[in-house]
């Protein structure tokens, strides 16, 4: 075939973007973010039980700076909502953000003056993730999903042919209201 | 987000230290004549170490604190105010969100005061208050093992957190095998709790106590005694009890100073004067002694659970008027959850009465007296009082939470004012404010 066959052995091929993608998704840096009650259960998370270690991020930076994820744990409130935006500013690229819980999502329950209406109307979310608050395994599984798509981002040109193509499939993709049925 | 008041040189443009919505200080208050090296740091809304996205606004020299003052808001959540658009039972589960640390003092407040202004206190069932008492006192270590744990990470002491955290998750198993929640569970409704005790709670309780036990000797000997420990703790965070009195702080910090005021023992409720306990105190006025009582507390708390197990009757766990009761026996259906089939059945197949009040409690709610009611309960953090106003409508005409965070967060300058800045950390956190419950 083409040079793998010639390789000796204890030689693997990858590709660029496939090291730096597990690279990246292994030293992911969570910023610590807590703003309500999901903050206690993003902290149970990192704490004994469920150990966030085991996928080598317990370590919440203090610092937005030392960041590249935001895990955006709670109700934002319009007080808050330039804050967080000045955080993630701070916050050197790649990052990515987690929405935690329904009121980060969407507002949740809280359909008022006070609150902003999901937190997606102020920094771009990679993952929305549901509950009241969620438990620490959903944050969990919300993390590895994150780490998933970490590991298949693609770099330069590639990144902006593959940013072309996700935004034609989300314009394709079934509107919420057209989801029938029971979700499961 | 540091800046001097002085020598701003005025050619360049305006620039903005502080975020947005708190404003620049130029604007607010400009620079003093005469004055130099005034040095005005910015401690949160986002900081690993002010328990929450409390803001701190610190006038500093060197490493001493002149002057403090709190900025709170960061999480105003507007909840007494979705309350007025909900029916009387619906708000519990509101309620329950504000302090999020302690969501069946919140629960138990409201819907004390729902039963007040109903005139139907003496109705609610033995068995209700029991099953209240209990989840209130295995809140209060749970909360209070977080103030630890967030106090301890604050502090640096890690393993304090670790610690705290390990020992919480006994308690949120305790919650989800009897509410079906960790968190936020909307348990405790007027006229009693949701839902009877599931078979084998009491089993799991009891050995839950003792393993609580052992484990609580494990974070004493932790951190009673530990030199690191006091050294950060011991004479920081000093309040006195005129103090205290000035400002109506309540909850530890009160007893801190040796008056032993516990709502539990000087205006009971839920029936707490049937049970033998301790109110714990300490005269050092500091944040080791405060720390002390929470620990002290946490065994009392273990105390009063094991009366509830004892107290734990068959019977009834709403009141028997129908026009009142939530009708939510939950069952597992098939599906993992639902409303019980018997349920279902009464009301679809045999009773057209209990169909109605069904339909009736449901769709709008029942109806409150006119009238208002303050209703306090003893949090982890303090004296929580509720103040609710009824119209005679089917939801609240306002409710409005005295939440201890909120009055104990004025003690922060007392506390920290001429100490170092390390001491105002040591100081919030022996405080144990929530922002969910001081901002609502």
């Amino acid at each position: 075939m083409g040079i793998e066959e010639k390789l000796p052995s204890g030689f693997l091929l990858t590709t660029v973007e496939g090291v730096a993608g597990y690279a990246r998704k292994s030293s992911l840096w969570p910023a610590t973010f807590g703003l309500a009650c999901c903050a206690i259960e993003m902290m149970a998370t990192g704490a004994g039980r469920f150990d966030l270690a085991r996928f080598g991020m317990e370590v919440f930076r203090p610092s937005p700076r030392q960041a590249d994820l935001m895990i955006v744990a709670g109700r934002v409130s319009q007080k808050m909502a330039p804050v967080l935006r000045q955080v993630y500013d701070q916050m050197p690229n790649p990052k990515w953000v987690i929405s935690m819980g329904a009121c980060a999502s969407s507002g949740g329950m809280f359909n008022n003056y006070a609150v902003v209406q999901g937190v997606d109307h102020v920094v771009p979310v990679d993952i929305y993730l549901p509950g009241c608050p969620p438990r620490p395994e959903m944050l969990q599984d919300a993390i590895l999903k994150l780490h998933d798509e970490i590991q298949h981002m693609k770099m330069g040109a590639h990144r902006e042919v593959q940013v072309r193509e996700l935004e034609a499939a989300a314009l394709t993709a079934t509107p919420v209201e057209d989801m029938k049925g029971l979700l499961r | 987000m540091t800046q001097t008041t002085d020598k701003v040189p005025t050619d360049l443009p305006e620039r903005e230290y502080t975020v947005q919505g708190g404003g620049d200080w130029q604007t607010i208050l400009p620079a003093p004549e005469g004055e130099s090296e005034r040095l005005v740091v910015n401690m949160g809304p986002q900081h690993p170490s002010t328990h929450g996205v409390l803001r701190l606004i610190l006038e500093i020299e060197g490493e001493s604190v002149t002057q403090v003052r709190c900025g709170i808001g960061y999480l105003h959540t507007g909840i007494e105010k979705n309350l007025e658009y909900r029916n009387w039972t619906q708000g519990v589960t509101f309620v329950t969100r504000m302090d999020y640390l302690s969501n069946f003092f919140n629960e138990t407040a409201y819907c004390l005061g729902v039963e007040k202004l109903l005139g139907i206190e003496d109705q609610v069932p033995e068995r209700a208050q029991v099953i209240r008492v209990m989840l209130m006192e295995l809140n209060r270590i749970s909360s209070h093992f977080v103030c630890l744990a967030t106090g301890g990470l604050e502090l640096g002491a890690l393993t304090a957190m670790t610690v705290g955290f390990r020992d919480r998750e006994l308690i949120l198993d305790l919650f989800e095998l009897i509410t079906g929640l960790r968190m936020n569970q909307a348990y405790i409704r007027p006229g009693g709790v949701q839902q009877d005790l599931p078979a084998g709670a009491e089993k799991k309780i009891a050995e839950t106590v003792t393993l609580l036990r052992k484990r609580y000797k494990d974070t004493h000997a932790l951190l009673v005694g530990n030199a690191i420990w006091m050294g950060r703790t011991v004479g920081v965070g000093y309040q006195d009890l005129a103090a205290c009195m000035a400002l109506g702080a309540t909850g530890p910090i009160l007893r801190a100073t040796g008056l032993p005021h516990d709502l539990r023992k000087s205006q009971p409720y839920c029936g707490y004067e049937d049970y033998e306990f301790e109110v714990a105190t300490q005269d050092t006025c500091d944040a080791y002694g405060r720390f002390l009582i929470r620990l002290a507390e946490m065994e009392q708390s273990l105390n009063i659970v094991e009366q509830c197990l004892d107290k734990l009757s068959p019977g009834p766990v709403m009141v028997a008027d129908k026009k009142i009761a939530w009708p939510s026996q939950l069952a597992i259906g098939p599906d993992g959850m639902g409303n019980s089939l018997e349920h279902i059945r009464h009301i679809m197949g045999e009773s057209m009465e209990a169909l109605i009040h069904h339909f009736k409690l449901v769709t709008e709610g029942f109806r409150v007296p006119v009238g208002q009611v303050y209703s306090a309960v003893e949090s982890p953090r303090g004296e929580l009082g509720v103040h609710m106003v009824s119209d005679g409508g089917t939801r609240p005409y306002r409710v409005h939470y005295r939440d201890p965070s909120f009055v104990n967060l004025q003690s922060v300058p007392i506390q920290s004012e001429g100490g170092m800045i390390s001491d105002v950390v040591a100081a919030v956190a022996s405080i144990d404010p929530v922002m969910g419950g001081c901002d609502r």
